[in-house]
């Protein structure tokens, strides 16, 4: 067994739901060694009980989790030991020192290197004898991720790292994290609302709506098969154009905007032998691929 | 190296960076043998996935804009080295061609008058490349 060619993350088939509400449905995912996994969804569509799936603090009601091999609620201390984690809410003892919070963490990771928990500190410009309560929400956000990344975790876990915070800070984050995937093998996943952020430190997206997983892979592949599509229908055609996997439809009754994913160009011919024309061809962006696929829960 | 990324661009940002060191090039910012940022210096700076800069700079040595020299950085070609055949030359330039000849007609400039606009292009840019 190879473990640099095993995955990293293994979700088979995953369900949960809370009543009558689907958290999670049949999710698959496997997130290989090295680079970022950019997670991405609107407010509620799963990313946070992804997450708590990830860490062992959910048990999938359906489905398996492997993480490293290992199931994170029966193994979690295995998998806790080469993970790093960073949640939404930063909560850390407002009590202590960040010198003092280093000291304490250490004494559960036997592997722990000094030398580069103290350039981290550095790097972040977190100051050893400040208190946590006395930080600002930018360097509290900051002081998570050192904690997080200080034991030099395999895998870093990002759940929405940068919400709230100022531009600058924003930056001085992601350049860390891109410093943790520059050094060899690890493995970020990053959950994010900010579109744009996703789309600068990711090499693979995981899209989820309504819990689930409605498009997942290459971020570069991605961005070059998706287009953006304007076409005007010919007046006596009443019905809305099929071009071949479409992901969104708006407009009409003569004038569409498509975002699709595919080989259009049959279609053009078609559309434009039958006296259409298209307006406008042009490789969608980011934005525009997330908004088509949230609008549309399931595709078929 | 100047690189701009625009995320509301369609373009991957690999691609992104592949037109404008191309751009630099052409227009002489970039001269033959100059080397490129180191790939990680690059990734923060534009603070990006480093493997994000890996994927340009190998599209750039197979587009022949630059060189990797296994373990010590990646270098502008000169204009002769790799030359891509004619057939894939005109391959890579028709969609560009394609969409001048479509504005050209849509703001009723004839023929004439954009061949006329590449040439006083060309006699610009030219001097300015090394070859």
């Amino acid at each position: 067994m190879n473990a640099s060619v095993d995955p990293v993350i293994t979700l088979e088939h995953v369900s949960r739901r809370y009543g009558a509400k689907v958290a999670l449905g049949d999710v698959t995912l496997s997130i290989p060694r090295g680079g970022v996994l950019g997670l991405v969804g609107a407010n509620g569509a799963g990313k946070t009980t992804l997450i708590k799936h990830i860490l062992g603090l959910l048990r999938a009601q359906e489905g398996r989790v492997r993480i490293f091999g290992f199931n994170p609620v029966t193994e979690q201390v295995a998998v806790l030991q080469r993970l790093g984690y960073v949640s939404e809410d930063r909560d850390l003892p407002p009590w202590i020192t960040v010198g003092e919070l280093l000291r304490y963490i250490r004494s559960f990771y036997p592997a722990w290197d000094p030398d580069y928990a103290e350039r981290l500190r550095q790097q972040l410009q977190l100051v050893a004898t400040a208190r946590i309560r006395t930080l600002s929400k930018g360097e509290l956000a900051k002081a998570a991720l050192l904690v997080a990344l200080a034991h030099r975790p395999e895998l870093l876990v990002l759940d929405e790292p940068s919400s709230g915070l100022d531009p600058l800070v924003r930056r001085e984050l992601l350049e860390a994290v891109v410093r943790a995937v520059a050094e060899e093998g690890r493995t970020v996943l990053f959950s994010s609302h900010l579109l744009d952020e996703v789309a600068r430190v990711s090499d693979r997206v995981a899209m989820l709506t309504a819990g689930r997983l409605v498009l997942h892979g290459e971020l570069d592949a991605i961005m070059e098969s998706h287009r953006r599509i304007v076409v005007r229908l010919k007046q006596s055609e009443p019905a809305p154009p099929r071009l071949p996997g479409t992901i969104s439809l708006t407009g009409g009754p003569e004038e569409w905007t498509v975002i699709c994913d595919g080989n259009v160009d049959p279609f053009i011919r078609g559309l434009r032998q039958d006296g259409g024309e298209v307006l406008e061809d042009t490789d969608a962006t980011f934005e525009e691929i997330f908004h088509a696929y949230a609008a549309t829960p399931t595709r078929t | 190296m100047e690189i701009r990324l625009s995320p509301s661009d369609g373009l991957p940002i690999y691609r992104q960076i592949v037109n404008q060191v191309k751009y630099l090039v052409a227009s002489g910012r970039l001269r033959t043998g100059q080397e490129l940022p180191p790939i990680r210096s690059l990734a923060e700076h534009l603070v990006i996935n480093p493997n994000t800069v890996v994927h340009a700079y190998a599209e750039l040595a197979k587009e022949g804009v630059a060189i990797s020299r296994h373990g010590s950085g990646t270098y502008v070609a000169g204009s002769s080295t790799k030359r891509p055949s004619p057939r894939a030359a005109t391959q890579r330039l028709a969609p560009k061609a394609d969409s001048l000849v479509t504005d050209a007609l849509h703001l009723n400039v004839g023929l004439e008058e954009v061949v006329e606009l590449v040439r006083e292009r060309h006699d610009l840019i030219k001097p300015k490349m090394k070859s």
